[in-house]
């Protein structure tokens, strides 16, 4: 956020619109090379759970833990989002602010479906005894999936703030820029999903 | 030059996302096909399901992400993202090895 402030000023102080457009590549840029430096976390948390997940303890595998159905419908809820916020771009191209908020609004609803799905699945685990406590591959495994859900929190949060800022402000071009940073990242935690229900949850259940 | 950075990133249309949407339905239905259903043995259903979801990943960075070489900015994009995959390549891929060749060694003494 602090580098969409700074280049907010900067096209302030440059104030032509050209510099201004430029300015926002450069911004939806940086934000890219955040998101690579965020892939290297998860290429460590996935690193570790790799070395972990046979370490049971005597416990609970992911064969035993894992519903496939409740992860084949959280998966379906990001997939849903993933054309949604996609649809909302298009709306905010098209300075079409009406467009832009519903689409926003539906992809915000899926992606609290999926947060809400992932929040009952770890309440059900710690209340059946299989907390981030109990074994190596319990503590992987909420590190790596929780994670990704706070990552998906955070862009809840974003979307939810760009939400008042379209309604009030209108699709301004920092706007627009703001979008399409929170466009890369809802979009780059998809692709961290599908590493996740392929590594932890199929690989798990096969 | 200005228009080169905005296109570069985050422009799709809705054919696009479309088609980037029903590939991504068939790649993520199949692999939960096999696994839910046990169609297949354990190797070849792990073997497909990786080489899926790589090939979703591919597809993802192209209709969702916008990756592409074609413009300098979808370089400078393209190649920082190389960059990042060889690094997660080589943190993962070697911890992985490392650690089960240790855990191999142990077992043998």
């Amino acid at each position: 956020m602090s580098t969409t402030h700074m280049n907010t000023h900067d096209a302030h102080a440059a104030g032509a619109h050209e510099e201004h457009h430029d300015t926002g590549g450069n911004t939806v840029f940086g934000f890219w090379i955040y998101l690579m430096t965020d892939c290297l976390l998860f290429a460590s948390i996935f690193a570790t759970y790799a070395v972990l997940f046979m370490n049971t303890a005597g416990g609970v595998s992911g064969k035993d833990i894992f519903e496939l159905d409740f992860v084949l419908a959280e998966t379906a809820a990001l997939l849903v989002s993933r054309i949604t916020y996609g649809f909302a771009m298009i709306c905010a191209f098209k300075k079409n602010r009406k467009g832009t908020l519903s689409w926003l609004l539906v992809t915000f609803a899926l992606g609290a479906i999926f947060i809400a799905m992932e929040i009952y699945e770890f309440h059900h685990l710690i209340v059946n005894g299989h907390g981030p406590g109990s074994s190596a591959f319990l503590s992987a495994f909420f590190t790596l999936v929780g994670t990704h859900g706070l990552h998906v929190t955070a862009g809840l949060i974003w979307m939810f703030i760009m939400m008042i800022e379209v309604a009030k402000t209108g699709l301004t071009n920092r706007s627009i820029t703001r979008l399409s940073c929170l466009s890369l990242f809802w979009h780059f935690l998809d692709v961290v999903w599908i590493c996740v229900f392929t590594v932890v949850y199929l690989m798990g259940a096969v | 030059m200005s228009d080169h950075s905005s296109d570069a990133h985050s422009h799709g249309s809705v054919k696009s996302y479309i088609t980037g949407f029903i590939l991504s339905v068939i790649l993520t239905g199949i692999p939960f096909w096999m696994v839910m259903t046990g169609t297949f043995d354990k190797l070849t259903t792990i073997v497909v399901i990786v080489i899926l979801a790589v090939v979703q990943i591919v597809v993802h960075l192209k209709y969702f992400l916008h990756l592409n070489f074609g413009s300098e900015q979808g370089k400078l994009d393209a190649y920082s993202f190389l960059f990042a995959a060889l690094i997660i390549v080589m943190v993962v891929g070697l911890s992985i090895w490392i650690i089960y060749a240790s855990n191999a060694m142990m077992m043998h003494n």
